[in-house]
């Protein structure tokens, strides 16, 4: 049974670590961080099997996940760092020059827990494909997660491997989408709207569940029911509803701080939002 | 000439008869095709291996992605179709999850350049080489028949990186030995000559031999050299050649623009600046056509590579 205050607890740290992150390089991507800290915790604190102290690029008998939106690299830096992967103190150097903390991840800098470069939109739902794939033939019997955001689901490539991953059953695959309705132009309905979501992923023959993503225990009680759905010739998605900004009021509501860092009153604003719980790096 | 051809055979067959042999001999060796299983040539590898292979459909960018991820559990995925779509339809799912990822994924492209013929210029590519070689991590290679392809193909299975592979369509000269060993990035030197370097690859090679006889009758000694790795390419070997020649002609079936002259050039001009005249499509489309016409009209034939030569020579 999952501590869940203490979650609670890991993901307001991460969202402190998230606006102290952009806040140093003055550069980032706040406003989604934010909205799946709670995912980022869940998922690392309580759902995948997985050994950070030895950090092996295959993840043989591990649950893998990639991150398809890369631009939310700072809330999965922070949970690797504070998983284990790395030390926590590496979280200031994100966005600096020499670091491992690319501003989109990629394995190139050799940082744990990282195994395939995003950024570019799209092609992680591909890639996840790839590694169930491989584990089917390796008979490991773990899972393949990965987190992609609602806008990025207007990319050609996603519905290729939405097609695909349904086809020929992929079921040890559990997607999820960071459904916050907004994107860097304005609103997902207004940009070009996803229609009925749920209806589309159903139609390619996909297992569909809804959550809330700022709820969790309602998210971890999905991201389990999910799992449990896996093996059973379906992929499993759960489009996870989510508020942009989460976590500090004037970040919410908007898609104003996508792309955008705090400047030092608004740092200053945040912080005292996002108290100190377990210790900042 | 000091090579004979054991019959017209395509390079792509060597392709798939490499794929299959790494089959029996790498089972971690799988392979992806994008609806082309018979134009790769891969029919016997998803007969015989069938649980190693997965149809992807027509969906390129999910090819490479998948590809990408199936190095995760540590296979050597060859994922195959048409050289325009294994490059140019997906250069940035090769550029990110392939080459900035580094993985150890083989690209696999057959149809490349103006041989594939009567299709036309929407399928003729002949911007791949350049595409590719610019990507940091990527080895490029581009074997000259059917024997050499194979011979490749079973190479870069034990390389660790990511590769992209390039063959053709025709039935050309297979001229080459039987079993021979592939270097990676070693180029061959097919004929030893003193008065002009002619380093061709792919189809090219075998009019570069051509070429090299009439030039003989004209009283000029030419090298001949088979560049069968465009990247990382043999710098040794040009400039040892164009040390003793002091000019060159590059010889390819692809745009000049970015092609493996453009990679001669640097290194000339870098370290032993000589003449080089380039045998290469000079910015333009192709279009519906044989082979053979094509390869005249675009002036990619034996009598190109005489005229080349003879200019560079003019110039020294």
């Amino acid at each position: 049974m999952a501590d869940i205050e203490n979650l609670k607890k890991i993901a307001t740290q991460v969202r402190r670590d998230v606006v102290r992150m952009v806040h140093k390089p003055s550069s980032g991507h706040p406003g989604g961080s934010l909205g799946c800290a709670d995912f980022f915790t869940a998922l690392y604190f309580d759902v995948l099997n997985i050994n950070p102290q030895k950090f092996t690029m295959d993840g043989n008998g591990e649950d893998l996940f990639f991150l398809s939106n890369g631009h939310l690299s700072a809330p999965w830096y922070s949970v690797l760092a504070r998983r284990g992967y790395f030390d926590v103190k590496e979280l200031e150097s994100f966005r600096l020059i020499n670091s491992r903390l690319q501003g989109h991840p990629t394995p190139a800098e050799h940082l744990p827990g990282i195994r395939v470069a995003s950024g570019s939109l799209g092609q992680g739902l591909s890639v996840a494909c790839g590694a169930a794939l491989a584990k089917k033939l390796n008979n490991d019997k773990s899972l393949v997660y990965t987190l992609h955001g609602d806008g990025e689901l207007q990319e050609g490539q996603i519905w290729e491997a939405v097609l695909f991953a349904a086809a020929k059953k992929i079921d040890n695959l559990i997607a999820t989408v960071d459904y916050n309705g907004k994107q860097i132009d304005g609103p997902v309905d207004s940009v070009v709207t996803l229609g009925d979501l749920s209806a589309k992923w159903r139609a390619f023959g996909w297992d569909v569940l809804e959550t809330n993503g700022n709820d969790m225990a309602q998210l971890l009680a999905t991201l389990g029911e999910a799992k449990s759905r896996t093996g059973k010739g379906k992929p499993v998605v759960i489009l996870m509803r989510t508020e942009m900004g989460m976590g500090v009021d004037f970040m919410m509501g908007t898609h104003k701080w996508h792309g955008k860092a705090p400047n030092n009153d608004e740092f200053a604003k945040a912080m005292e939002q996002l108290p100190e719980t377990v210790g900042d790096f | 000439m000091n090579y004979t051809s054991t019959g017209n055979k395509d390079t792509r067959s060597g392709f798939g008869a490499g794929l299959s042999e790494l089959g029996k001999s790498n089972p971690n060796v799988v392979a992806l095709c994008a609806d082309l299983i018979g134009s790769l040539k891969m029919d016997d590898f998803v007969k015989e291996f069938p649980e190693r292979f997965v149809q992807t459909g027509i969906a390129e960018a999910n090819m490479i992605g998948m590809a990408a991820g199936l190095t995760i559990g540590g296979k050597i995925p060859f994922a195959g179709t048409f050289a325009a779509f294994a490059t140019g339809r997906v250069y940035d799912q090769i550029r990110q999850c392939v080459a900035y990822s580094n993985k150890n994924v083989k690209i696999c492209a057959s149809h490349a350049g103006l041989t594939l013929g009567e299709d036309g210029a929407t399928h003729q590519m002949m911007e791949d080489l350049g595409l590719m070689k610019m990507l940091p991590n990527m080895t490029v290679i581009n074997p000259c028949d059917y024997n050499q392809t194979k011979a490749a193909t079973i190479a870069v299975a034990n390389h660790v990186g990511p590769v992209y592979l390039r063959f053709g369509r025709p039935a050309v000269p297979n001229f080459t030995p039987v079993n021979q060993e592939f270097v990676i990035g070693k180029a061959v030197t097919l004929q030893e000559g003193t008065q002009v370097s002619i380093f061709a690859t792919g189809h090219l090679v075998w009019h570069a031999l051509e070429a090299a006889d009439i030039l003989a009758q004209k009283g000029i000694s030419a090298e001949v050299i088979n560049i069968h790795t465009i990247k990382p390419l043999d710098e040794e070997a040009i400039v040892r050649s164009v040390t003793k020649t002091r000019c060159a002609v590059s010889a390819e079936e692809h745009m000049m623009n970015g092609g493996l002259g453009d990679s001669i050039a640097q290194v000339l001009a870098r370290k032993m600046p000589v003449s080089l005249e380039f045998v290469a499509v000079n910015d333009m489309f192709g279009e519906s056509g044989t082979p053979t016409e094509l390869m005249v009209k675009y002036g990619l034939d034996t009598p190109s590579i005489v005229e080349a030569a003879l200019r560079a020579v003019a110039r020294k």
